[in-house]
């Protein structure tokens, strides 16, 4: 099946007659690596919601994997917004089990394979030398690793980050868009930010919302249009917010 | 002190302290870092409602307590679930209701005030062979419940919305707690009073938290300092021929600021 993620006429929201998602259409195929931007109250976290069946739409569609969201994500791994400056007692260790709930059942205990899988991602994440620290000592870039490191604990065919590049500082987003696209030899991507400066070359395909959805498909991504505007960057205006879509080519761009 | 001993009330009080630390670290610890010490306040002054009513009828007040903070625990957990009206609104409608409905039912029975001071400000050294029963009956179950569920009590505490994405039945999880959290306030009533409750199921939590890197060695290290201050506030009140209740809180207190300024110090050094 090629279609991972389909909506389909989908308007939702929290109080009546002021839906914060309208009449959206999205599909994601197979190993796509989806950026969707928006600016902030445009609907990015309720598109997630929506996708995740912790919301249900007033109209439309949902589905992951050909079924209803809630049957489906337990085969989504969800990278919730890293929140600075939260003190609770756990270790990172514990942090990354919580992964593995669906796994084992109400009163059962984690086992051997649950910690050999939890250490296998946080190996993958390069923080296993940090399995045994609280969360709260690590940095935020260190934290969105664990918490990455959770959502794939679970071995997930989908993985769903909400603002991930916020907690990531600028030296290290390239490293980090690096082993999303490693990730993304196995696995589609679907990441919602706000930064629209953020978004890498390594990104397949690029929507964005602001209580509609438009999708940039290929062509107006293509090297040529790039070209054609003399950087590696043009801007696209819809709706009346104008916003940046990067091109990056390795080849012009030193 | 030791003299003390000798008798029976004392012997309860020292045992109904020990048993009460449990519950209070075990349960103070899941309200601390779920940030929920004024539902546990509210929970409490919804009782007296309970207890003014137990005083009218002439049943158990005891019974009517924890009636009072079980349905309380239920309707905040009712509302909180809905969105559309502010949990801490409803935590204060009911704060507020339990103790208007519980002075008037006390007014209409014309109860002697000397009891109700006992509920609000604690009577451990009228503690009976039934409340002691009550207290290691609530720590069997919460010892059951807390090391049976502990990896969904910490799922659910640390990130809900993760944990329910799991497969991990939420509610379910919140439901408990909030009666065990209802049972424990009821019992720490006994010792502290009421109005003190939340002071007993917080202080020793917030300290075990700047100590501890894990959920069960909070639980762990909240309980041993519940009891340390249970027994010396019980042993200083005795002495100095104070209410223990009030002995109890001033010295939990005392240790609250003094691990501050502790922390405050290893944070400047480090």
């Amino acid at each position: 099946m090629n279609e991972v993620i389909g909506l389909k006429g989908v308007t939702a929201g929290y109080r009546r007659d002021n839906p914060v998602i309208h009449d959206i259409d999205l599909t994601v195929p197979k190993d796509d690596f989806l950026a969707v931007i928006g600016p902030n109250g445009g609907g990015k976290t309720t598109l997630l919601k929506v996708i995740l069946g912790l919301l249900v739409p007033w109209e439309g569609s949902v589905a992951v994997l050909g079924r209803p969201p809630e049957i489906s994500r337990s085969e989504i791994g969800y990278v919730p917004q890293v929140i600075p400056d939260e003190s609770f007692p756990i270790t990172v260790m514990d942090v990354v089990l919580m992964g593995r709930l669906k796994n084992t059942g109400l009163i059962g205990r984690f086992t051997c394979k649950d910690r050999k899988t939890a250490e296998m991602n946080l190996e993958r994440l390069d923080v296993r030398d940090l399995a045994g620290d609280e969360i709260n000592s690590l940095s935020s870039g260190q934290k969105q690793r664990v918490l990455i490191a959770r959502a794939l604990a679970g071995n997930p065919q989908i993985l769903l980050l909400d603002e991930p590049v916020a907690s990531v500082d600028h030296n290290t987003q390239e490293s980090f868009f690096n082993l999303l696209a490693e990730l993304n030899s196995t696995i589609t991507i679907v990441l919602v930010t706000h930064d629209v400066g953020a978004v890498s070359s390594h990104v397949k395909s690029i929507a964005c919302i602001n209580r509609n959805l438009i999708s940039h498909d290929e062509e107006l991504l293509s090297e040529s249009v790039a070209k054609a505007y003399g950087c590696p960057f043009e801007l696209i205006s819809h709706g009346g917010i104008p916003h940046r879509v990067l091109e990056k080519d390795k080849k012009t761009v030193p | 002190m030791i003299d003390a001993l000798g008798y029976t009330f004392m012997q309860h009080a020292v045992i109904a302290s020990l048993l009460g630390s449990i519950a209070c670290g075990i349960i103070g610890t899941l309200v601390t870092v779920n940030r929920m010490s004024s539902l546990a306040g509210s929970i409490a002054h919804a009782s007296f409602g309970g207890l003014g009513l137990a005083y009218l009828m002439g049943f158990d007040p005891m019974i009517g307590a924890t009636g009072f903070a079980a349905i309380s625990a239920i309707g905040i957990s009712a509302v909180s679930s809905e969105k559309r009206i502010r949990t801490d609104t409803a935590m204060a409608a009911m704060w507020a209701t339990g103790m208007a409905s519980g002075l008037i039912f006390i007014k209409i029975s014309g109860t002697y005030s000397a009891d109700l001071m006992s509920w609000l400000f604690g009577s451990l050294l009228a503690v009976s062979a039934s409340d002691i029963t009550y207290a290691a009956v609530l720590d069997i179950v919460i010892l059951l419940v807390i090391t049976g569920l502990y990896k969904e009590f910490l799922a659910v505490s640390f990130d809900q919305e993760f944990s329910m994405l799991q497969g991990v039945p939420t509610k379910f999880i919140r439901g408990i707690f909030l009666i065990l959290t209802a049972l424990t306030v009821v019992l720490l009533m006994k010792i502290t009073g009421l109005i003190m409750v939340i002071a007993m199921l917080s202080i020793p939590a917030a300290i075990a938290e700047m100590y501890t890197g894990s959920l069960w060695k909070m639980m762990i290290l909240a309980s041993i300092l519940a009891a340390v201050f249970n027994l010396t506030g019980l042993s200083l009140a005795w002495m100095l021929n104070l209410p223990p209740g009030a002995v109890i809180i001033i010295i939990a207190a005392f240790a609250y600021g003094l691990s501050l300024i502790v922390e405050r110090i290893r944070s400047g050094v480090a």
